[in-house]
């Protein structure tokens, strides 16, 4: 039954509009996807409460109007977006403004063969073809209406392309700015890596300002060909008012090694749904989270695991630091299909409660259909380790200090799982800025004392 | 250096310390001894400024100033350190960061420039030949996985870079074997100078065979029931503590004389 009557009404009229502003992009292979999936936001409309899989977060704010596409995009300087890029890092860089790519803050250049980094709209009507088979064609149902709306307002694309056997050492920035305009951004990104190739791509979604009145529907699409060893980070650095639907589909096939880290660093409402779908034998693959809400913020993080082949590895790590008034949100679904048998996997959930305040909701979910598997699971929710604190007060330490100390020993277990020197190094003082302004806020327990 | 006077002290409304008197002055070795349960290691933790400890009567002066009425950040700043008897895992937290972010600190609290990671790097390589520690240790997380020597040869190692004018030494010999008892007992020994004071708090006369003391008082159900020299050690050693026990049982009208300097 089709939901939020009045909402996706809006976005079908709005989309009479958009596609008005195509100028001639209208006829292309891209454009029949857009009209896909504005006929399926018509038809299965956006979640609701009522759904399952948005049991623990209401997406109301998210649904209850429409978020006009954003028209003119915003103008920015290399000085703007210096703060959102990875230093000593020498990879390509495709820049996004307002859904729009912007070549002048972008730096792709000297690629080696067989690696094409660019964004869709400078694609050859033939790659084009080829791309948009692709896009969408991974997407599942469970966070569908925010993926059509993606798909069906997307102006443009990051993409990234690896030929078999190709290896790119240096990682591949992709930077997907929102000026603050109120309204609907898409970003979108699409990396597809050949058998036997190597990539590392590091997305970063960051809002300039609040974000008030502000929603961003992302879908990011990553293919992992036999052999292929992926690397893929993903830093939310939204508007501290602004609201956030994302969803990440990987799928992987026989041999390859996929690990993803996602850092929700801010926003007001961040929903984040990761899905893996591991279709051959032998693959490893990690998922790695860390969330820092504060203040009124409601991160959830859906992740889903899905077992289809036998003799795979996953492994799941998601911490939460939440402060404040914050909540956090974890499902971690693995789902081992029958004929996977011999799957080994593990997924911890750990929390930090910073406040009385402060709320988490973690749900593991294992269905499990084959009988030969290893699966395991654990959940804790806790606060700072007063015996650790005391300790370091005896060294010296004071006690915000000694809580920083702590916090970030806590998040730091997954900056350390960051390959990549330079990526970790920038993550790292993204976690930590944060990090220290959620512990110096006014509701951070004791963070103010002394 | 430090004044206590008349201490009580309780964990959830159970009184342990029941009036503890004890002066210790600068240069000065002091020895507590007792049974398991008679208050040692709160006194220990009190001095340090645990929170689960509510004083209800008495007094400690530190250097002339009100010590209970400082945090224990402020009482490590200003010299005062613990050893502990069961040192603290901290997980995600290496070594060399705890303690260059400790010396740092007390440096900062004493007016001079915090040292880098280079210059920390050669101060700690002299001090870990001190406690005959690897450099290893340094980029493992706080005591994880450390044995129970290495964990006190760590403490060792923390007063040697914190650098206290009042070291107490928290059943710093338990669990030690001979080895690791002569590291940690010629650590204390050499980091002794006569600008600094130490309380040695202990089960067995053993520790004290390397670490001599001025002074050794005899700690039992919350008080000092006796002081003496360091041949009531030996005196312990042989008679046991019901010895002590029966005797100050006896002189209940007359209890023991602060130690002075």
């Amino acid at each position: 039954m089709r939901q939020n009557n009045d909402t996706v009404n809006a976005y079908v009229a709005a989309f009479d509009g958009f596609e008005a502003s195509l100028n001639g992009g209208a006829s292309s292979s891209l454009h029949a996807k857009r009209r896909e999936a504005i006929a399926r936001l018509r038809e299965d409309g956006l979640p609701t409460a009522r759904f399952e899989s948005w049991k623990h977060t209401n997406p109301a704010p998210m649904t209850r109007t429409c978020f006009a596409p954003v028209g003119v995009p915003g103008k920015l300087t290399a000085a703007d977006i210096k703060p959102f890029v990875a230093a000593g890092v020498d990879g390509p860089l495709l820049v996004f403004v307002d859904g729009r790519f912007v070549p002048g803050l972008s730096r792709v250049s000297a690629l080696p063969a067989g690696v094409r980094i660019h964004s869709l709209s400078e694609a050859s009507e033939l790659e084009e073809q080829v791309l948009t088979t692709n896009l969408a064609a991974h997407t599942l149902a469970q966070n569908a209406g925010f993926s059509a709306l993606n798909t069906a307002f997307l102006r443009d694309a990051a993409v990234v392309v690896i030929d078999g056997g190709r290896v790119l050492d240096e990682p591949v920035r992709i930077l997907h700015v929102n000026t603050g305009q109120p309204g609907l951004t898409t970003p979108r990104t699409l990396v597809l890596a050949g058998a036997d190739s190597r990539v590392n791509v590091v997305e970063t979604i960051v809002g300039m300002s609040s974000g008030a009145g502000t929603l961003t529907a992302s879908v990011t699409e990553i293919v992992v060909d036999a052999g292929a060893v992926v690397e893929h980070c993903r830093i939310h650095l939204h508007g501290a008012e602004s609201f956030h639907a994302g969803t990440v589909h990987v799928t992987e096939e026989e041999g390859s090694r996929f690990t993803a880290h996602t850092f929700c660093l801010s926003g007001r409402l961040v929903r984040e749904d990761m899905h893996t779908l591991l279709r051959g034998e032998r693959i490893e693959s990690t998922l790695n989270g860390l969330c820092l809400p504060d203040g009124e913020d409601h991160v959830d993080n859906y992740t889903t695991i899905e077992h289809a082949a036998p003799d795979c590895t996953s492994h799941e790590l998601y911490k939460g630091v939440v402060c404040g008034k914050a909540r956090s949100v974890f499902r971690g679904k693995i789902h081992v299909h029958r004929v996977a048998q011999r799957t080994d996997a593990y997924q911890s959930n750990q929390n930090l409660l910073m406040s009385d305040d402060a709320e988490i909701n973690s749900k593991p979910q294992l269905e499990i259909y084959a009988d030969d598997v290893k699966c395991s699971h654990g959940s804790t929710t806790g606060q700072l380790d007063e015996s650790a604190l005391f300790y370091l007060r005896t060294r010296g330490v004071g006690l915000p200090e000694a809580r920083r100390v702590l916090t970030r020993a806590f998040a730091g277990e997954l900056l350390d799982r960051l390959q990549h020197d330079g990526i970790r190094a920038h993550v790292d003082a993204l976690v930590s800025a944060r990090l220290d302004a959620i512990l110096a806020s006014p509701d951070a327990e004791g963070g103010g004392a002394e | 250096m430090l004044k206590i006077i008349n201490l009580h002290a309780s964990v959830d409304d159970t009184p342990i310390l029941k009036g503890v008197n004890l002066e210790v002055g600068v240069g000065e070795i002091h020895a507590i001894m007792g049974p398991n349960g008679s208050g040692k290691s709160t006194l220990a933790q009190v001095l340090a400024g645990h929170e689960a400890f509510t004083v209800t009567e008495g007094s400690v002066e530190y250097e002339g100033r009100d010590l209970l009425d400082m945090a224990p950040e402020e009482r490590a700043r200003d010299g005062l350190f613990l050893a502990f008897q069961y040192p603290v895992e901290i997980p995600g937290v290496n070594t060399a960061y705890f303690l260059r972010t400790g010396l740092n600190e007390i440096l900062r609290h004493r007016g001079e420039e915090p040292v880098d990671a280079i210059d920390f790097l050669q101060l700690i390589r002299e001090k870990m030949a001190l406690v005959e520690m690897d450099e290893s240790f340094l980029k493992r997380a706080v005591n994880e996985g450390f044995s129970g020597g290495e964990k006190k040869r760590h403490e060792i190692l923390q007063m040697a870079v914190l650098e206290p004018r009042l070291a107490i030494l928290d059943e710093t010999d338990s669990g030690l074997d001979i080895d690791a008892l002569r590291i940690v007992a010629n650590g204390i020994n050499k980091l002794h100078t006569p600008a600094n004071s130490a309380i040695v708090v202990t089960h067995y006369q053993r520790l004290l065979e390397y670490v001599v003391p001025d002074y050794v008082h005899v700690l039992m159900d919350g008080r000092i029931v006796r002081s003496g020299g360091k041949e009531l050690a030996l005196q312990l050693e042989e008679k046991g503590y019901d010895w002590i026990r029966q005797d100050s049982m006896e002189s209940e009208t007359s209890p023991a004389q602060p130690a002075s300097a």
